[in-house]
């Protein structure tokens, strides 16, 4: 290999950056990976971030994970800019102009010089850092808007019909320029702590590994996007479930009875058929404001699914519950405004707006208890965090005599079951809990446990 | 090799009438230094398969294409045998034992030869193109694998056929299905998404030379706010094109309500994303 030294022991720490994130990397790949450095050299940095995407990455998914990685091992430079600290309004003005000129250059070399001069802190070498968040609430870009948008007016004559969509246009280029910003905290603080460290502690992770309880709204709509090809994955792996399933077992009376021509020799096993008809599914889900981002997902995966099933019933709960089934079906065309249009038109609270799952347990059992038979299968969705009240134990045992299988999903680490206020471990010994902190473990969970 | 570097792929693509972003430039140049198959994911109509048409052409290579569909297989995708000529060349019954028959209806002669087969015999320059890979059967990404590793076919009949001429491979895909692991080990990867808005206004002139650059920078704008709003399929590069061909043909030199309003219907496929994108567009006229 002709790559120059310390390349290639970047490129290895880089890899294992990657693998720490979750992306699958094999010997094979970081050897196409060298050999891509080889053939495009170091010149050219974004031809270098192109090649090892093109040489390490294997879907879509990967790349959010794999840019400010990237980023971390092959920076732009080393130390801060040449340029002398800056004067805020002189930044400001010159922020004003790249804005107005979409100059993404520009606004690279800005970022660098905003971070140099507002985002340093701490004075001691063991705590001091850079910090995006001081650098952007110091320099305030969001402010520039209207001016950017007179300036771009004066200069373009400011009529005509696109003129409508400009505010939006220099919205998404502040947006960058953050993100920019970001980037090269990110990069400032690797060179003080170490690269390693800073891969994984401050790159976000994909999207399907990020916690529910933790996810911005940003995140949860990324998540939203991947319901689809989940449910796909998942109605794939239902299928064959099914279909190893109705191979079925030995039916030993008939096949007995039927060896009676073949003088008691069984010569052909009858296979038991299992019945055709296929299972019911009942959700239960707490949709108050602390765990809805999960609710919310949960109920649109298996919304997305429910032509697996015979019957599917959804109900949502605070402090009381309310069926929503219909809700849903008509909210998979536009998945963002499930949560608030659920929220605005099912009662789902009383006189108080917390969640109490308790007294919304026994209203389920008492109102729609005949929701709940043999052939039904019960998913319960929620922290259970009672907020100090009653778990109403018996609600719980009332619905697990009466269906076939109840399973509790839990967005909370298994470790927070039983602190506080938490109810888990009392609900645990009555339905089977399991821990559901992401996407990835929801889809696992939900391939394994749901009926076929 | 067919390229000596990343600039000569996007100048050489660039003549054929294919405007490359860096990453695709720079994938390509590596599918041919590293000689592995290529595959090519993003939303319909980014220029996947076109991509593959341009390599060909830079290449003065034979585009081989193997179109996927649920239900393609063997027979389809590698080779079949003539099953129609072989028994009009044993009713013809010519002097001879049965081995001897038999040795003759499974040569050449009878043989239908399929995109794989084809991609991998010959000497001559060629890309091979599968192109929506994910439409076919998990069957056929077995096969897929075998030929893409190996770059040889046994036909049992007449032996192996090895490439003596490795092919250019693209694959490309819309991910309606995951592909295999074990698939997408063999290939680079490259997405391509949306072009930036530079890169499109450059296409738009290109492919509608016509049009006025004020009217194609307006279009392209228009194109990114649609983008950036949520609707169930936004524009993509192909409808782009279209949009930017009904204007010329409209002899619209510049965009407004009404214009915008009647066109809608190009850039946008269902009815309920052309009802929101007029409400955020032209607001006053609800
Ligand atoms: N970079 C580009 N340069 C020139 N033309 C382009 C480019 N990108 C897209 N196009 C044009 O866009 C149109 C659609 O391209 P193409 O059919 O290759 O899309 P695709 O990604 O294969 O879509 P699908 O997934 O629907 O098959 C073509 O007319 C092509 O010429
Ligand atoms: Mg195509």
């Amino acid at each position: 290999m002709t790559t120059p030294t310390g390349v290639a022991e970047r490129l290895a720490s880089l890899v294992g950056a990657l693998r720490a994130h979750g992306v699958r990397i094999g010997t094979g790949e970081t050897v196409d990976a060298a050999r891509a450095v080889e053939a495009l050299g170091l010149a050219d940095r974004e031809l270098l971030r192109e090649g090892l995407a093109a040489t390490l990455l294997h879907g879509t998914a990967q790349r959010p994970v794999f840019d400010p990685v990237f980023d971390l091992y092959f920076p732009r430079g080393v130390g801060g800019p040449d340029t002398a600290s800056a004067d805020r309004d002189d930044l400001r003005e010159r922020l004003a102009a790249a804005l107005a000129a979409n100059d993404r250059a520009s606004l690279g070399r800005l970022a660098a010089e905003a971070v140099d001069g507002f985002g340093g802190y701490g004075a001691s070498s063991a705590s001091d850092g850079w910090s995006s968040h001081q650098t952007l609430d110091r320099l305030r870009p969001q402010t520039l808007l209207a001016r950017v948008r007179d300036d771009v007016r004066a200069r373009d004559g400011g009529s005509g019909f696109t003129d409508r969509l400009l505010e939006d246009e220099i919205r998404r280029r502040i947006e960058a320029f953050r993100r920019m910003v970001a980037a090269e905290a990110r990069r400032r603080v690797a060179e003080r702590r170490g690269r390693d460290e800073i891969a994984r502690r401050a790159v976000a992770p994909t999207a399907d590994r990020v916690d529910f309880l933790f996810a911005g709204k940003d995140r949860l709509a990324e998540l939203r996007r991947t319901v689809q090809p989940l449910a796909r994955t998942l109605a794939t792996r239902l299928a064959a479930r099914r279909r190893r399933a109705s191979r079925g077992t030995i039916d030993l009376r008939r096949t007995l009875r039927g060896s009676l021509s073949t003088g008691g020799v069984p010569m052909r096993p009858v296979l038991r058929r299992r019945r055709p008809a296929r299972p019911e599914l009942v959700l239960l889900c707490d949709v108050s404001g602390s765990v809805s981002g999960f609710s919310d997902f949960t109920m649109l995966l298996v919304q997305a699914l429910h032509d697996q099933f015979s019957k599917v019933r959804v109900f949502a709960f605070v402090n009381r519950v309310d069926e929503v089934t219909g809700l849903l079906e008509h909210g998979a065309a536009d998945p963002e405004g499930l949560g608030a249009r659920i929220r605005a038109q099912a009662t789902l609270t009383g006189w108080h707006g917390s969640s109490d799952y308790g007294v919304a347990l026994g209203e389920f059992a008492e109102r729609y208890g005949d929701a709940v038979g043999p052939r039904t299968t019960v998913f319960v969705l929620g922290d259970a965090r009672t907020n100090q009240s009653d778990p109403n134990l018996a609600a719980v045992r009332q619905i697990a005599e009466r269906a076939r299988r109840v399973y509790w999903l839990n967005p909370e680490a298994d470790t927070q079951w039983g602190t506080g206020d938490s109810a888990a471990p009392a609900y645990a010994e009555l339905v089977e809990m399991h821990e559901c902190r992401t996407a990835r473990q929801l889809g696992a969970l939900v391939g394994r446990l749901l009926p076929i | 090799m067919l390229f000596t570097s990343v600039d000569d792929v996007s100048r050489r693509l660039a003549e054929t009438g294919y405007l490359p972003s860096p990453a695709v430039a720079t994938t390509v140049f590596l599918a041919d230094r590293l000689g592995k198959p290529l595959l090519v994911e993003g939303p319909a109509g980014v220029g996947k398969t076109e991509l593959a048409k341009a390599v060909a052409q830079v290449a003065q290579a034979r585009l081989v294409r193997l179109q996927c569909y649920e239900g393609v297989d063997e027979s389809r995708a590698l080779y079949e045998w003539n099953h129609a000529k072989q028994l009009l060349r044993i009713s013809a019954g010519r002097d001879e034992t049965w081995d001897e028959a038999r040795t003759d209806i499974f040569s050449e002669e009878f043989l239908l030869p399929r995109p794989l087969l084809t991609a991998i015999r010959g000497d001559d320059a060629k890309v091979l193109l599968i192109d929506e890979t994910d439409k076919a059967d998990v069957e056929v990404e077995g096969l897929l694998l075998e030929v893409l590793s190996d770059f040889q076919v046994t036909v049992p009949e007449l032996g192996t056929v090895t490439a003596t001429r490795r092919p250019f491979v693209v694959l490309t895909s819309n991910a309606s299905r995951e592909l295999s692991e074990a698939l997408r080990r063999r290939c680079l990867f490259l997405h391509i998404g949306f072009p930036d808005e530079e890169l499109e206004r450059r296409i738009v002139r290109l492919k509608v030379p016509g049009l006025d650059e004020a009217l194609a920078e307006s279009v392209v704008r228009v194109v990114g706010a649609l983008r950036a709003m949520d609707l169930r399929k936004v524009p993509s590069v192909a409808e782009t094109i279209d949009w930017a061909r009904t204007l010329l043909a409209l002899g619209a030199d510049t965009l407004d309500e009404t214009v915008v309003r009647d066109t809608l219907g190009v850039l946008l496929k269902h009815q309920d994303d052309i009802l929101k994108a007029a409400a955020k567009l032209d607001p006053g006229a609800l």
